[in-house]
Formats: structure tokens, C-alpha cells, sequence
């Protein structure tokens, strides 16, 4: 049973009006749910779509293949804990790319590929070739990505001196490479499009090695885009438009949330992409740090939270790694049922994963209208007699503000040294992300509480009920 | 080093410049505190409680001035102790030294190193012992209770099953310190709350405080570069009196707190204003001791006119709590100025030279300025451009901005047109649906809410798997094709990617609720 090419080509678009009604979707909380739905069916009408045209071979495979990845990723997917989310999200873009790489040599190998002629026969091989290369960025770089957020290569960007003098020399070999490919015959250009793979996947190593844990967020969405582009370049190659289509609005949407991500982190799109330096420090002279650390017991703070009759609470990666997020919330709840207003402050780059800690809190079904955004909960800083601070630094570090020298300089951050009292839980003395000291730490309204979150904030706990 | 702390000879002083709590802490700082017999009595301080907090009890007045280094002390020195005190003796207290002169001079001459503590600057870094402001905090705290209790009805307004009861109208005149505390404290307590005030940056801290902020409709602002108020214009002054007059008729309770230092206390309240409150309607002036706002005010009395007004002209001054941050304010400063071990005094210090008013037998006052205002925060004011300079840039912007679309318009079309000239139509064809694609994807992530990202992230992740479709494009019947390898690797490895992508986002939307 076949159906014909026009049928086949209204199913397409069906499935890209409901892809784009999924992203739309999701801007919102109330449409959210509505819009995975309309990725799934979109993804489902296209697949039989296609399987159902003429000329696809091989059924047997292709749903032996669907069923065993079905059950993969339905594991991956209901085992992973919601703190690993980034690692997953990475890992599942470096599948995007493989699968890029791989048709594109299948469509290399493809003998109808061959029997194109003149301008056709060079630009469907340089769709291969592009194809192929965003692919193997994508694949590798995806990797590193996941390989940072779970721990397993070190978040500290590895970089060194003309590291982008290197990438444009392997940038023009591979130009070099592809000219060279076009002009062999037949399939003869394997060689020159396997070594070309191997420089990218190598470039995609490198750009993603040298970006510091901190960027990570900006990075696992310009990855998000990249796997987007090489689809849409496999849609190219296959003459498909339905990829085409899907591929660019997933690209387009990743490079603008990255671009989203930078703004709010006030950096340059180029410099987290291309590694070139961190931030816009202007050099010059430090600010030094006046003042002393000052330290209090799980007891004191505890006294303090009863007194409070409003507390913020500014979670950061730290609340990630401790899984704090349910006795926080526990905790929250005891507060609001005392008659304090409670709420969370959540800086747009807190986390690892844009929108992580919103993730992270709506897990331990903290309600979205007591977590604000930075903007809306800055001007009730004043008025806020203790902010907690768990587990994040860079997000509350005044130097943003004051210390044209700090690398974080013009980063909008979350004044929480207006409030009457900041209380900053943290395991120890150490730098956030950005390797920056942080002056609210010295500031004389600061009192630090050390030790694990989740920890903590149970002895908090225990001490409120008290 | 020696730090006595003699009894407040004054019947009207309650307070003390130590309490046992600050004794420990200048204990810690390295001094040797000695204190007079019976001089926290007045605040509910007891020897004992000295002695076990670990002070010298001394017998008299003349022990602490004559052996003292340091001597803490509240109100300015009467004549007499002066007279006791010994040369070189650095003495901490209040001066008033622009109303003072004359125990300035004898203060100089007895070589005392006096520092006026109602005289440190009100910059930032010297907050921690601005005794102004952790005792106009008391006051205005105290206006309320005493305001209240003179009132004779609630504060808040309840409806009850007796009846309804309106809240009580509270007017805040002056939004310094001890206004913001007003407001803060009859605001918590329930009344409808008012300011005025002839600084127009402070509207901003009243409402904060849950105050309405009231104004004058001419263009005058009464900020100066020390912080303080000014005198007004007589423009200004008639329609706030005129303002007053509205109110008077309105507001039950009047808290008046405005000061000019060195001077009488301004006239705000006069005679008609009372004569039109209501009866029963209380005013507290917390400018009592300098004159009184209101001209009806008498210094350290409390009494009801003929028409049944209230006024108190003397607090309460909670001279446990007025000592114990009047103490910690002195501890501060003795901080700042090296503690017992590094003791030094410091005339290049921005607070120490302009608090030390008298010096190795000089007079050193009035200091010189030093300009702050709670706007500028003490840094140089940017200028802001104005309307016209604003406009021109405007222009240039907008100009450079239609250049730039022009040209990168043109090269986008020239790009095209080469395209067009070399490409297959089947090419440009594919080209059109991606660049408009791109657009879309462009508008429709614009508008996401942040709280969103990590979703939509996994969804567009899912979504990008439609690369399976190569896959399934490129798949043969037979299996020793190596395209049929690919691609089987290739649809494996893409729905594990939909599959895993829109279960994750799933299960993550499930959590989000309201």
C-alpha cells in the first residue's frame, strides 16, 4: 500500500503546521502540554507519511529499528532524574548529529546522487558535504557538552593561545577538502569526506571543550540549534521539505534562545560561541573587598526566618547538585503557613540549562506563581527582610554592578544585598562558576551558612518546628 | 586604654552610653571599662548587671573624667563636668556644637578632644553610628505609641458585630528617619497613613513604607546636598499650609518630625490648623526640644487645647533600647578609630575630622561639606542629556539604523539573485520554504517565558529527530547495502532522540502547576 507524492506532500505539511503549533505551544504554561501534543501527532503523520510513499524499501528494518529505539529512549526518558535534564537534553542533540552524518553518506552512496549532472550533481554535494559537517560539530560537541554537565570532563574551559587561529586553518582545509570531493568522480570523494569528518568532529571537541561550565546553558541551546541546521541540510541533500522546514525552525528557535541567554548574561553571542575570552571585563584594577565573612549556626538563621515577614529564596546549581529542592519547599510551605511571604527569585541563567531551576522546583511542585523572574523581584529587594541564597553566586555577585574590573561586569544579577539580611548557604568559600570572588559575602548585612543544601535546609527545618 | 562612662546628671536623661550588652563588646574591642555608681538606673541597668558583664563600678563623676581616656557620654557635658575632665580626654557624646559655641571654647580650652556624635556625616559607610538615625528610628516609632494612646479610638478599622469602625487618619510631616518609622509603624498598626515632604526623592521611601506621599503642585525641591531639607520659598510655603489646612480638617493623629540642624525647628503647624482638627485628634512633635512644628507645642508637656486637641510635646524615650543602639553606636566608632590596640585619631578620616569638633585645644567646626544626597549615593551625578541633545542622537540613530537595513538589504538581494542565476529551479524552490521557515521558527520563540526554556528545549530537540526521515528515505531491502546499515543506524539513533524528547518534556510539564 503506496501512497502517491501530492498525498505524501500534504501529510508533510500538515505535520509542519503542527510542529510549528508545538513550538508556539510552549510559550506559554497553560498551552504547554497542548503543544507536546501537536509535536507528537506532527511526528507521527510524518513518519508513516513517509514510510507509506513510494519507493521506500526495507519496512521490515526500518520498524525493527523504531521499536528498539522506542524502548530506549522511553527508559532514558522515565529513568533520568530531573537534575540530570541538561546531560540528557546534550546527549540527545549528539543523536541528532550522528544521524545527520550518517545520512549523509548514505546519501552520498546513494547511486542516484550520481546521476545528476552540471550545477544539480555540485550543489546536492555540497549539501552532503555541509550536512555532514554541521552533523559531526553537532555529534562531538554534543558529547563534550554531556560529558561536562555529568562531571566526567572537567566544566573548566580548556583553551590556549590561537586556538582560533587553529579552527580557521582546519575551517579552510575542510573548504579545501570539499572543493577537492565535488570534483571527484563517482564515489571516489570518500576519502576527502571522511578526513573532513574527522575535522569537524574534532573542531566540534574543541569550540565546546574551551566554554567554561558557566556558559553551558548558552551552549547546550546553540547545540539545540545546531542539530537543527543539520536537518534542515539533510533536507536539502533528500530534496525533502518537510526537514527542510522542521530543521530551520528548530535551528532559528535555538539561535534565538541562545541569543536570549547571552543578552541576559549581558555577553556577546561570538565570545561565548567562539570562546574568545570570558566576558567583557575592561581590565584595570580589582576592586578590593572590604570587609569580613561572617558565619551563623543553622540555629540563628532559623530564629532569623521567624522573625522574617518576607523571604526570598535565590536558588542557584547548588540546590541542583544537593537535590535540596523538595525540604526547600517543605520548608517554604511551613513559612507561608506562618503568614511570611515566601517567594523564589530565579535568575535567567541559574543552572545549567536555561529555565533549570523553574524544572528543578516545578518537580517538587512549587506553584509557578510564587517563582518570579529577576526583573519582576528586584525592585522588592528593599522591602525583603531575609534572602537565602542556596547555592548560587555568580547570580547575586554586586560586582556585576560596581566593579567595572570583574569579568561578570554589566551582567544584570539579583540585588539581594538590598535586602535587610542575606543569608548565603554554600559547601564552602570557593568561586562561583566564573572564578569571580564574590563581595556579598563581605557585605555587613551577609551572614554565610555553610554546608550541603538539602542538609541544611532539613536542620533549618527541624529548628523552625522547634 | 580606660573607657569610663559617667551617670547623665540631666533628670530629663533616662538613657546611659553603655548597657551591659556594649560593655562586653568594648571589652572585646581591648578597653578597661569603668562606670559611675547607679548610672543605668534611669534605663533599668543595675550595677550588678554591669559588674557581672565585667565593668569597674566607680564612686563618682570626678574618678571617670579624671582617669578616663575615653569617657562615653549621652547629653553634651554641662559646664561643671568640664571641669572635671582631664587633658587629652577624647569624649564621645552629644554637642549641638552649632548651638554651643560657648562649650565648644571651653572644651578647646581644657584641651577635651570632643566628638559630637550628632555631628558624624551621613554618608554610607558611617551609618552604623549615625545616633541621629537609630534614635529618630525610637522616636518615630514611639510618635505612634504615644500618638495612639492619647487617640482615643483603634487604629485599624474593624467591622464588628457592635459596629463598624472607621481606621484612624495618620499625617507624617517630614520623611526622615523618624517619619519613615512613623509611617512604618502606624501602617502596620492598621491607620490610613500620609506624608509630606519638601524633598520629592523621598516619595519613593514613603510609599515603600505604606504611605501616601502628599506634595504641593510647585515646581521646588527642598533637597540639599548635605541630605538635610532646606527653608522654602514663600510661595511654597502658603500652598503647603494651605495643604495642611485640608488635611487638618481630615487626619486624627499629626506626627511632626521636620528639623533643620542649627536652627529652631520650622513652623508648620500653626494656630488655625489646630483650631480646625477635630476634638479628640492628637498631635505628637518630635521637634518639641528645637521649638516644635507646631506653634501651640510645649517643650515636655503633654495637654489638650480648647478645642480638644492633644498635643505631646515630650516622649518616652525607651531609654533601655535608646542606650542599648546609642551604645552600639559609640562601639562602632571606637571600631572604626582602631579599637584599644591600633587607638588612633585619625583627622584625615572623612567621618573622624568632621565629628571631632574639638581637637589639641582647636575649635574644628563647622567642617568642611561634604556632599551627599540618598540619590546620588555619594557618586558623581551623570548629566542626563537633554530633550534636544536627545532628539539629535535619536535622529543619527534611526538614520544610521534605515543605512544599515539598506545595505544589508541589498546584499541579502544580491546574494539571491546570484542563486537564482546559477541554482536548479528545484534548489530555489527548497531555498524559499527554508528561509521562510527560518523566519518563523525566529517569531515564534521570541515570546517564550523563561520558566519554558528547558521544555522547549527538549521539544525542539524531539522535533529535530524528524531527521529519521533520511533514514527511512535511504533504507533498502537488502541488509549488505551499506546505505541500508546507515541508515537503520541513523532512524535507531533518531527516535531514540523523539521518543526520549517527548516523553522527557511530558513528564516535565506534568510538573508545573499552578
Amino acid at each position: 500500500m503506496f501512497i502517491e507524492k501530492e498525498i505524501q506532500m500534504a501529510a508533510y505539511l500538515f505535520a509542519s503546521i503542527l510542529f510549528i503549533l508545538s513550538l508556539g505551544g510552549l510559550s506559554s504554561q497553560e498551552s504547554a502540554k497542548r503543544g507536546v501534543m501537536f509535536g507528537i501527532v506532527g511526528m507521527i503523520v510524518a513518519i508513516i507519511a513517509t514510510v507509506l510513499g513510494k519507493g521506500v524499501e526495507g519496512q521490515v528494518y526500518i520498524i525493527a529499528a523504531i521499536a528498539v529505539a522506542s524502548v530506549i529512549g522511553l527508559m532514558l526518558a522515565r529513568k533520568v532524574e530531573m537534575t540530570a535534564m541538561p546531560q540528557l537534553v546534550a546527549i540527545l542533540h549528539s543523536f541528532v548529529g550522528l544521524a545527520a552524518v550518517l545520512v549523509g553518506f548514505g546519501s552520498y552512496l546513494d547511486p542516484h546522487t550520481h546521476t545528476l549532472t552540471g550545477a544539480a550533481h555540485t550543489i546536492h554535494l555540497v549539501e552532503v558535504f555541509v550536512g555532514i559537517f554541521i552533523g559531526a560539530i553537532t555529534f562531538t560537541g554534543s558529547i563534550i557538552a554531556w560529558g561536562k554537565l555529568d562531571g566526567k570532563v572537567p566544566s573548566k574551559p580548556w583553551s590556549f593561545k590561537g586556538l582560533q587561529a587553529m579552527n580557521l586553518v582546519l575551517l579552510i582545509v575542510c573548504t579545501i577538502l570539499g572543493v577537492l570531493y565535488c570534483k571527484a568522480e563517482g564515489t571516489s570523494g570518500m576519502l576527502y569526506l571522511g578526513i573532513m569528518t574527522a575535522i569537524a568532529s574534532f573542531i566540534g571537541v574543541v569550540l565546546v571543550m574551551a566554554i567554561g561550565g558557566g556558559d553551558m546553558p548558552v551552549v547546550v541551546s546553540m547545540l539545540n540549534s545546531y542539530s537543527g541546521w543539520a536537518a534542515a541540510a539533510a533536507g536539502f541533500m533528500l530534496g525533502n521539505d518537510l526537514l527542510i522546514v522542521t530543521g530551520a525552525l528548530v535551528g532559528s528557535s535555538g539561535a534565538i534562545l541562545s541569543m536570549h541567554m547571552c543578552h541576559a548574561m549581558n555577553r556577546s553571542f561570538f565570545s561565548v560561541i567562539f570562546a574568545s575570552g570570558s566576558g567583557n571585563g575592561s581590565g584595570g584594577e580589582k576592586k578590593a573587598i572590604e570587609g569580613e565573612v561572617t558565619a551563623l549556626n543553622h540555629e540563628e538563621v532559623a530564629a532569623l526566618l521567624k522573625e522574617a515577614r518576607s523571604v526570598v529564596i535565590v536558588p542557584g546549581y547548588g540546590m541542583a547538585v544537593a537535590k535540596a529542592q523538595y525540604p526547600i519547599f517543605d520548608m517554604v510551605q511551613h513559612l507561608r503557613k506562618a503568614g511570611k511571604n515566601v517567594r523564589f527569585a530565579i535568575h535567567p541563567v541559574a543552572g545549567r540549562l536555561p529555565g533549570h531551576m523553574n524544572v528543578l522546583l516545578a518537580e517538587a511542585n512549587v506553584p509557578y506563581d510564587i517563582v518570579m523572574e529577576m526583573d519582576e523581584i528586584n525592585d522588592d529587594m528593599p522591602n525583603t527582610d531575609v534572602v537565602m541564597v542556596i547555592g548560587a553566586n555568580d547570580v547575586v555577585n554586586p560586582s556585576a554592578q560596581d566593579d567595572p574590573a570583574s569579568s561578570i561586569y554589566g551582567m544584570p544579577v539579583i540585588e539581594a544585598w538590598k535586602a535587610e539580611k542575606v543569608i548565603i548557604m554554600k559547601r564552602s568559600m570557593s568561586a562561583g562558576y566564573s572564578g569571580e570572588d564574590n563581595p556579598l559575602f563581605y557585605k555587613p548585612n551577609s551572614e554565610m551558612l555553610y554546608g550541603d543544601a538539602k542538609v541544611s535546609v532539613e536542620k533549618l527545618m527541624s529548628f523552625l518546628k522547634a | 586604654m580606660k573607657v569610663g562612662i559617667p551617670a547623665e546628671i540631666s533628670p530629663n536623661e533616662l538613657r546611659v552610653a553603655a548597657t551591659p550588652k556594649t560593655v562586653k563588646r568594648l571589652q572585646k574591642q581591648g578597653f578597661d571599662v569603668y562606670i559611675q555608681h547607679n548610672a543605668g538606673v534611669k534605663a533599668n541597668f543595675s550595677d550588678k548587671d554591669f559588674e557581672e558583664a565585667g565593668a569597674k563600678i566607680v564612686a563618682t563623676a570626678a574618678d571617670i573624667y579624671g582617669k578616663s581616656d575615653i569617657v562615653l557620654k549621652v547629653k553634651e557635658p554641662s559646664m561643671e563636668e568640664v571641669d572635671l575632665m582631664k587633658e587629652g580626654l577624647v569624649m564621645l557624646s552629644y554637642l549641638w556644637p552649632a548651638q554651643n559655641q560657648p562649650l565648644l571654647q571651653k572644651l578647646a580650652d581644657k584641651k577635651v578632644n570632643a566628638i559630637a556624635m550628632d555631628a558624624i556625616p551621613r554618608i554610607s559607610r558611617a551609618q552604623k553610628m549615625d545616633v541621629l538615625s537609630s534614635m529618630a528610628n525610637i522616636a518615630g516609632y514611639r510618635a505612634v505609641i504615644e500618638g495612639s494612646y492619647h487617640f482615643g479610638r483603634f487604629l485599624n478599622g474593624q467591622i464588628t458585630a457592635a459596629g463598624k469602625v472607621e481606621p484612624a487618619k495618620v499625617l507624617v510631616i517630614g520623611a526622615g528617619v523618624a517619619g519613615l518609622a512613623s509611617l512604618g509603624a502606624a501602617n502596620s498598626l492598621g491607620a490610613i497613613v500620609r506624608a509630606f515632604d519638601t524633598r520629592k526623592e523621598v516619595a519613593e521611601q514613603i510609599q515603600s513604607m505604606g504611605g501616601e506621599f502628599l506634595t504641593v503642585e510647585i515646581e521646588e525641591d527642598g533637597a540639599t546636598s548635605s541630605g538635610y531639607s532646606k527653608e522654602m520659598s514663600q510661595a511654597f510655603i502658603d500652598a503647603e499650609m494651605k495643604l495642611f489646612l485640608e488635611q487638618a480638617k481630615e487626619v486624627d493623629i499629626v506626627i511632626t518630625t521636620a528639623q533643620i540642624p542649627g536652627k529652631p525647628a520650622p513652623k508648620l503647624w500653626l494656630d488655625y490648623h489646630v483650631a480646625a482638627m477635630k476634638p479628640g485628634s492628637v498631635i505628637v512633635d518630635l521637634a518639641a526640644s528645637t521649638g516644635g512644628n507646631c506653634v501651640l507645642t510645649k517643650n515636655g508637656e503633654v495637654y489638650t487645647t480648647d478645642n480638644g486637641v492633644t498635643i505631646v510635646g515630650k516622649l518616652n524615650q525607651l531609654p533601655a533600647q535608646a542606650s542599648q543602639l546609642y551604645g552600639n553606636n559609640l562601639c562602632h566608632l571606637l571600631d572604626d578609630m582602631g579599637k584599644a590596640e591600633k587607638w588612633k585619631i585619625d583627622m584625615e578620616d572623612a567621618v573622624v575630622s568632621r565629628a571631632m569638633v574639638t581637637h589639641n585645644g582647636k575649635i574644628n567646626w563647622p567642617p568642611a561639606p561634604l556632599p551627599v544626597s540618598p540619590t546620588a549615593g555619594g557618586k558623581v551625578k551623570v548629566v542626563p542629556p537633554t530633550a534636544e541633545e536627545q532628539k539629535v542622537s535619536d535622529a543619527e540613530k534611526s538614520k544610521k539604523a534605515a543605512t544599515t537595513t539598506v545595505i544589508s538589504l541589498a546584499v541579502v538581494g544580491g546574494l539571491l539573485l546570484l542563486v537564482g542565476a546559477f541554482a536548479p529551479p528545484e534548489f530555489i524552490q527548497h531555498f524559499t520554504v527554508f528561509v521562510l521557515a527560518v523566519f518563523v521558527g525566529w517569531q515564534l520563540i521570541t515570546n517564550v517565558a523563561h520558566s519554558l526554556h528547558t521544555p522547549l528545549m527538549a521539544v525542539t530537540n524531539a522535533i529535530s529527530g524528524i531527521i529519521v526521515v533520511g533514514g527511512l528515505l535511504q533504507t533498502k531491502n537488502d541488509l549488505s547495502n551499506p546505505m541500508t546499515i546507515l541508515a537503520g543506524i541513523a532512524i535507531l539513533v533518531a527516535s531514540i532522540n523523539i521518543v526520549g524528547g517527548f516523553v522527557v518534556t511530558h513528564r516535565m510539564l506534568k510538573m508545573f502547576k499552578k
